[in-house]
């Protein structure tokens, strides 16, 4: 297929995939923003969610105050950030249109008509009113894509171009999710550990596995309280938890697979190498080196792999 | 002045035989459940997309370009003994073209033989010196042919059939055809069983069988692309449509490259060579090298694969020149010099304004007269006497003066209308027919074509770039309805 082509599919899925996951993640920070708290860690909170999504500069740039209200809206509607919500899905929509005859007439028209409401529900009404419910349909509209790619692509290249998009960007957030919670604490507002702050944690680790609908899931799996290397144990390694790392890695490499031939192996190594270490990975080891800096390592690596494949496939040769 | 509608015969009395059934069934529908139509019509475009983009406007909220084309529930119906007699003069009139367009090429008899002025073609803008003794397959060069036909009144008050324009070089809507149709059978099936409507939706298939007839290698599976120049272009939407339609790739220039005279697409697994180029580009931007130098919608070097034979070009390059509005009045001309007939189709009698007489004649005129620009395209900088006011005039007159070669004059028809909505109700609008002709191993068509309907009272300028709408189309299969 056209290399243009399959850029576009790539980043269409891409961005349809960070829509949800910016969802997901203002969902985890507004519901802990309702627990009583002060109002200097509330603030850590959020500042913490723009710092992992690498976005502090250019919302100080626009913004005198972290507050929830303000955080909201850069997030959300704000056109000018990137990262935000309206911004993702005018992006998903633009390289859908690029490529509309690629796509099956159904598939375009969830990715049209996402375009079109998403206008309506972020411009016209209050979204701050009620952020869970635009969060709901932020997510479910994401569902819609893949159940319609899934259900009407040809299992053909160009859906595998989607697949590498949507795993990609996938495994990157849930990584930055993951992460929020040390931002937080890097800021030292979560010093010592006393009983408030464990209560606290629950609360944070708990939202978390809520936000990628893992809390029944780590029910299930672990039959145990909430403990926080458990979670980080199910967000990265498990292969049978469809956000974790190590899931969203085998679906990377299984659908470069498919778009390579043995000419092209520099991206199928890096991602095989990356998916190995977490196959064999233990949680035990990771949080002894430490988490923050295993997700950091984690992220400049998907980073890698992402531009070896644009290299490799889509940027014209 | 006589007018003529489809549907109404003249003074009240009646409905013409094949709006009949139409008429009643329309009579019993409630206006809110029209209405209602009217909406679902209207969100179902915007859903599917089905829009199109005018340069340098905004929407309402500044974000985009994307308008819909206003899509008319009330059908244009053609009886079956009327299509019959336009689609043998289509045949006809496209057959002639493509051989016009064959010989001033080559060994240009017609110009020899004193039908068509020499420098009329060769000093035209559109000639292309290029083209020159270059051989195509087949030697069709107007694969895809939008020949504009509209009716007006005879003397007798008859509806007569004329052909206003041909267009050669890339002529659009026909997805409009295709998704008006889809709409009509969605909204009201049941008219469908009462009418027997000749069916559309193989247009994509034909296409694909002439693109694939134009190929000229030997090869068995030739690779056949639709170009495009991107998704600002107007008619984005068409170019993805047809190439999603046809299973073809949709690329735009910066996906092709040339090697050795071979025209490749830049794929994930590597160069891939491509036989057959469907372009929705005009001539100029095609090749960088040839034509425009600042273009970057064709590709350098394409000029080269073609002139070598390894690539075929859809529509050839250098059509222009057959589609001219100074080349139009010698079009009956060329029937009767090609294919030794009397033309079936009639042309509007046309007043070329770099002769003295008819520029005479149309300064004297201008009130009564259309005067459109030679290269014009559009409803852009045309003057429609009737419908201008004394200044409008006078200004078009200081610029016809001061090039009068750029225009042609025609007289101002009164062009048939049919019922249409409007918001006060059910209005006549004049309406014109866009028929897509076809020419691959045969010249062929889909019955009907698409029918533009100019939306404000009394205009005449159905292009939608001014405000135009359409209408489905139906050719009925047999004259009993």
């Amino acid at each position: 297929m056209l290399s243009r082509t399959a850029d576009h599919l790539f980043w269409m899925s891409r961005y349809t995939e960070r829509a949800e996951n910016t969802a997901r993640m203002l969902d985890v920070s507004y519901q802990m923003s309702l627990l009583p708290q002060s109002a200097p860690v509330a603030q850590m909170g959020w500042q913490g969610l723009l710092s992992i999504c690498e976005l502090l500069p250019l919302y100080k740039s626009k913004y005198q105050e972290v507050t929830a209200a303000n955080v909201m809206r850069f997030m959300v509607s704000d056109e000018s950030n990137p990262s935000s919500i309206i911004s993702c899905l005018r992006s998903a929509r633009e390289n859908a249109r690029a490529v509309r005859g690629s796509l099956t007439t159904e598939l375009w028209e969830t990715q049209n008509q996402t375009w079109l409401e998403a206008q309506r529900h972020i411009h016209a009404h209050n979204f701050l009113d009620d952020p869970a419910k635009l969060f709901e349909w932020v997510k479910f509209r994401s569902h819609l894509s893949r159940g319609v790619t899934i259900g009407t692509m040809l299992k053909d290249e160009a859906r595998s171009f989607m697949r590498l998009g949507t795993y990609l960007e996938r495994g990157d957030n849930t990584a930055r999710l993951v992460d929020v919670k040390y931002k937080a604490i890097e800021s030292d507002f979560f010093g010592e550990a006393n009983g408030k702050d464990q209560e606290y944690d629950f609360y944070h680790w708990s939202a978390i596995l809520r936000s990628v609908s893992a809390f029944e899931i780590y029910r299930k799996v672990y039959r145990d309280v909430i403990r926080p290397d458990r979670v980080a144990e199910l967000l990265i390694l498990r292969s049978d938890m469809p956000r974790s790392l190590h899931a969203c890695m085998e679906e990377v490499v299984s659908n470069l697979s498919i778009v390579s031939d043995n000419l092209r192996s520099g991206t199928q190594h890096k991602a095989g190498k990356l998916l190995s270490e977490l196959k064999f990975g233990q949680i035990e080891e990771i949080m002894e080196t430490g988490l923050h800096a295993f997700l950091t390592q984690y992220l400049d690596k998907v980073n890698v792999i992402g531009e070896s494949i644009s290299a490799d496939f889509l940027v014209a040769s | 002045m006589h007018r003529f509608d489809e549907m109404h015969l003249e003074a009240n009395a009646g409905l013409r035989a094949h709006y009949q059934n139409y008429a009643d069934w329309l009579s019993r529908q409630q206006a809110e459940s029209m209405q209602a139509h009217r909406i679902e019509a209207e969100m179902i475009f915007r859903k599917v997309g089905i829009t199109f983009a005018v340069y340098g406007e905004k929407d309402e909220d500044g974000s985009g370009t994307e308008r819909l084309i206003p899509f008319d529930l009330i059908p244009r119906i053609i009886p079956a003994h009327e299509w019959h007699s336009l689609q043998r003069g289509l045949i006809q009139r496209v057959t002639a073209l493509n051989k016009f367009l064959h010989d001033v090429y080559h060994d240009q008899e017609i110009l020899k033989a004193g039908v068509i002025p020499t420098e009329q073609v060769t000093n035209n803008s559109q000639f292309r010196p290029e083209m020159m003794g270059v051989n195509v397959p087949s030697d069709i060069y107007s694969h895809i042919s939008g020949i504009d036909i509209v009716r007006a009144p005879n003397a007798q008050g008859e509806g007569e059939y004329y052909v206003l324009e041909d267009n050669l070089r890339v002529p659009s809507g026909v997805s409009y055809m295709l998704e008006d149709r889809k709409m009509m059978m969605r909204l009201f099936p049941e008219l469908f069983r009462s009418y027997s409507v000749a069916p559309v939706a193989h247009y994509p298939d034909l296409l694909l069988e002439a693109l694939r007839n134009a190929s000229p290698q030997d090869v068995e599976q030739p690779t056949v692309v639709v170009l495009t120049p991107g998704m600002f272009n107007s008619a984005y939407f068409e170019h993805a449509f047809l190439a999603q339609q046809m299973g073809l790739e949709l690329v735009e220039g910066q996906d092709l490259f040339v090697k050795d005279a071979y025209v490749y697409m830049r794929t994930t697994r590597g160069p891939k060579r491509i036989d057959v180029i469907y372009r929705r580009v005009d001539d100029d931007f095609l090749d960088p090298s040839v034509f425009l130098a600042n273009s970057t919608l064709g590709c350098s070097g394409l000029m080269e694969a073609y002139k070598a034979g390894h690539v075929a070009v859809c529509n050839a390059i250098g059509t222009g020149v057959a589609d001219d509005k100074s080349i139009y009045p010698f079009v009956p001309k060329m029937i009767e010099f090609y294919l030794g007939e009397k033309p079936i189709l009639n042309n509007v009698p046309t007043y070329t304004c770099r002769n003295a007489d008819d520029l005479k004649y149309t300064l004297a005129n201008l009130p009564d007269l259309v005067v459109k620009q030679v290269h014009g395209a559009g409803g852009y900088g045309m003057l429609v006497g009737p419908a201008s006011t004394q200044a409008e005039i006078a200004a078009f007159r200081e610029a016809l003066l001061a090039n009068p070669s750029n225009y042609v004059a025609q007289p101002t028809l009164s062009l048939s209308t049919c019922p249409t909505y409007v918001e006060s109700g059910v209005a006549p609008r004049h309406i014109d027919l866009r028929p897509f002709v076809l020419s691959g191993k045969t010249v062929q068509m889909v019955p009907g074509g698409l029918t533009r309907v100019a939306l404000k009272e009394g205009s005449l300028v159905v292009n939608s770039s001014q405000g135009g709408g359409t209408k489905d189309t139906w050719v009925l299969e047999s004259d009993r309805s």
